[in-house]
């Protein structure tokens, strides 16, 4: 088990958010996150990567047998966790290209590797910024500072190609996606898609899955999974919404 | 009262004893001196009830047994120590407010000192504004440097003019005086650094710096103080831009319990130009005060500023930036930037943009942004696997650096980046 996640309490600014939570990942999987807005979605994928506005009250996750809660987010990205923000931060003054190169060594350093030289270094920005079809201006740039909604998202794949995560957490990276740039991040990620990887496909449509087909298919509503499925799942929620399976759940607890 | 009398008194005996050398009554000085200092006198220290000195307290620099600083020499070991920008161009080291060597000289380029000095250069023209403390200066100054660049000659290397003081004994107050001359469709860089020998000497260092750019010169000026964390810089630089003439002043202040910097610049013919930049650093329970003043006397010239500040501990700051746009000068342009960033509770910073406009067809903005290192940008970088230290290094690099490209000389910029990990205590 690559990732399992047990009955994981989270709140943030007095609310509870995250009521008991469960959720395991093998490697080699594709797991889609689905449930309407304000269902705890990107909260998951936060708590995950580490962020500082949210505090878990309760339950555990493990990450390759080691307690991810204990450690900082850079040690979590460090260890293999990436998340792919929902809405990435622009940072003015830091050159991309440059930022990526201290990542990329930040990881390496903490698995007591030596840097990547300038040359070693060139050489991987140009194969993965092949791979997500990056212009060569954009690396260039300030990080995220003046990109598109579109450029920005491929950008965070982008990054998750450099680092080479074991697990890659995709918060609702196909929000404000054209169809040209959501077909470009797909195959992005799908070329990432290896036995010892992991992603967890957080989204509130069906149309990424298309394009990402996933293993497993769960719906999370009001702070739980409260369903898990295999892709047809994800098409039926599609076609009924998402109003049916609140209804039923409600109904169980009632 | 009885304290402030002391204060005088001290000053006085100090007045008196400069009376008995060469230097007070050199070229029909004594009469300027006496008038300046009696003009000092009159008005004294200024108290924070005074408007300009509202948020920066002095009276630890009234409180100072204040004696004029006496002549003293220095190893060059300590001056190689001390320069910035390593041994290029040409290095004028002025120890205790008096030039001691005068290396050899580019075309173009004329240096003069008391003994040699033109009555204009003991008595510029001064715009307006400012504060008491040039009078002071006025009446103490024991020696000047003038740098004279000829018309059209373009000097590429930077003259590099590095203000030292030796502390022994009373506190020294220290006056240096710098003039510096641009003349016409000439080009030139002129490089200022106020340190000390010491590192735990107490000094009160009161500069005057004018600087006149003849029509079409262009003067790039870089002030660097990094004088010891207990020593006290107030400086007052006074700028008049001819037509088509360009001033570019950075100011980056990273040292001194107090430090006051005031920038008047007059743009005083048509297409002349003045950018205006600075960074400041405070640590521990550094104050730091930027006033400027942008006089747009005519029409048709732009201005630029951009002042940032990082401030750690108790340390505080104090912007004030007054542009000016006269009735005649239609058409400016003039932009003021003004930003802070607060590394601890108990750091503050009082900033205040003055705008006054007489003109009706102009354009002038400003904004002042104050606040925390961004912490959605500090949670992305560590998100990526960058540690926190080197989080906050990079964010405060980027912001440091929208300053510090402005200036030309890469040896300086990286210099002073390195003053400032050190004292924030990142690792380079």
């Amino acid at each position: 088990m690559l990732l399992e996640i047990k009955d994981l309490r989270v709140k943030a600014e007095d609310k509870e958010i995250l009521k008991g939570l469960n959720l395991s990942v093998n490697a080699g999987e594709v797991h889609a996150v689905m449930g309407p807005n304000g269902s705890g979605k990107s909260t998951l994928a936060r708590v995950l990567a580490g962020h500082p506005g949210y505090e878990v009250t309760g339950g555990s996750i493990t990450f390759d047998g080691k307690d991810l809660l204990e450690l900082e987010p850079e040690e979590r990205a460090c260890e293999g966790v990436f998340m792919a923000f929902q809405y990435p931060v622009e940072i003015a003054g830091i050159n991309n290209t440059y930022f990526l190169k201290a990542a990329v060594n930040a990881v390496r350093k903490y698995h007591g590797k030596s840097d990547l030289d300038a040359v070693e270094f060139m050489q991987l920005l140009r194969a993965k910024a092949k791979l997500l079809e990056m212009d060569q201006a954009m690396l260039g740039r300030s990080v995220n500072e003046g990109f598109s909604g579109g450029e920005k998202k491929r950008n965070e794949i982008f990054q998750m190609a450099m680092l080479e995560p074991r697990l890659g957490v995709l918060d609702e990276t196909d929000s404000g996606l054209d169809i040209d740039a959501l077909k470009i991040v797909s195959n992005g990620v799908n070329a990432l898609r290896t036995p010892d990887r992991a992603m967890i496909v957080v989204t509130h449509y069906q149309r990424l899955l298309n394009y990402i087909v996933p293993d497993v298919v769960h719906v999370l509503t009001g702070g739980r999974i409260v369903r898990s499925g295999g892709r047809e799942l994800a098409l039926e929620l599609e076609e009924k919404g998402y109003g049916w399976i609140e209804a039923e759940t409600a109904g169980a607890r009632g | 009262m009885t304290q402030l009398a002391e204060r005088h008194d001290s000053l006085a005996a100090g007045f008196e004893a400069l009376k008995r050398e060469p230097a007070f009554g050199h070229q029909g000085l004594a009469e300027t001196r006496t008038q300046a200092f009696d003009r000092f006198l009159s008005r004294g220290f200024p108290t924070t009830r005074d408007e300009e000195w509202r948020f920066t307290n002095i009276a630890p620099i009234a409180a100072l047994p204040l004696a004029p600083a006496a002549a003293r020499t220095i190893d060059a070991d300590v001056t190689a120590r001390l320069q910035p920008a390593g041994p290029v161009g040409v290095s004028l080291v002025v120890v205790n407010g008096r030039l001691v060597d005068t290396p050899a000289l580019p075309a173009g380029v004329t240096i003069r000192t008391l003994d040699t000095a033109t009555s204009s250069d003991l008595r510029p023209m001064r715009p307006a504004g400012g504060t008491i403390f040039p009078e002071l200066n006025t009446a103490f100054f024991q020696d000047l440097v003038v740098i004279e660049i000829a018309p059209k000659a373009i000097v590429i290397d930077p003259i590099q003019v590095l203000f030292v003081t030796v502390a022994d004994g009373d506190a020294p107050l220290v006056s240096p005086r710098l003039v510096i001359r641009a003349g016409e469709a000439s080009q030139a860089t002129i490089f200022e650094t106020y340190a000390d020998a010491s590192p735990d000497a107490v000094a009160f260092v009161n500069a005057v710096v004018d600087v006149d750019v003849a029509p079409g010169a262009i003067v790039d000026h870089v002030k660097l103080q990094r004088q010891n964390p207990v020593s006290f810089h107030l400086g007052g630089t006074f700028v008049r831009v001819a037509r088509a003439g360009t001033f570019t002043s950075h100011a980056v202040t990273v040292g001194g319990r107090i430090g006051r910097n005031d920038i008047v610049s007059v743009l005083d013919g048509e297409g002349a130009t003045c950018t205006l930049n600075g960074l400041y650093v405070g640590t521990g329970d550094a104050l730091i005060d930027t006033h400027t003043t942008i006089d747009h006397a005519k029409p048709h010239c732009p201005s630029h500023e951009i002042y940032k500040g990082i401030l750690a501990g108790r340390a505080r700051a104090v912007f004030n930036g007054k542009i000016l746009v006269r009735l005649d000068a239609q058409k400016t342009d003039a932009k003021q930037t003004n930003k802070a960033l607060l590394l601890t509770d108990e750091a503050q910073i009082n900033t205040k943009p003055q705008l006054e406009i007489f003109a009706d067809d102009v354009k002038c903005t400003h904004g002042a942004a104050i606040g925390q290192l961004d912490e959605d940008a500090l949670f992305y970088l560590k998100a990526r696997g960058i540690g926190a230290l080197d989080a906050r290094n990079m964010l405060l690099h980027a912001f440091a650096d929208d300053v510090l490209t402005g200036i030309r000389l890469e040896t300086v910029r990286t210099t002073t980046m390195a003053l400032v990990e050190q004292m924030l205590g990142l690792p380079a």
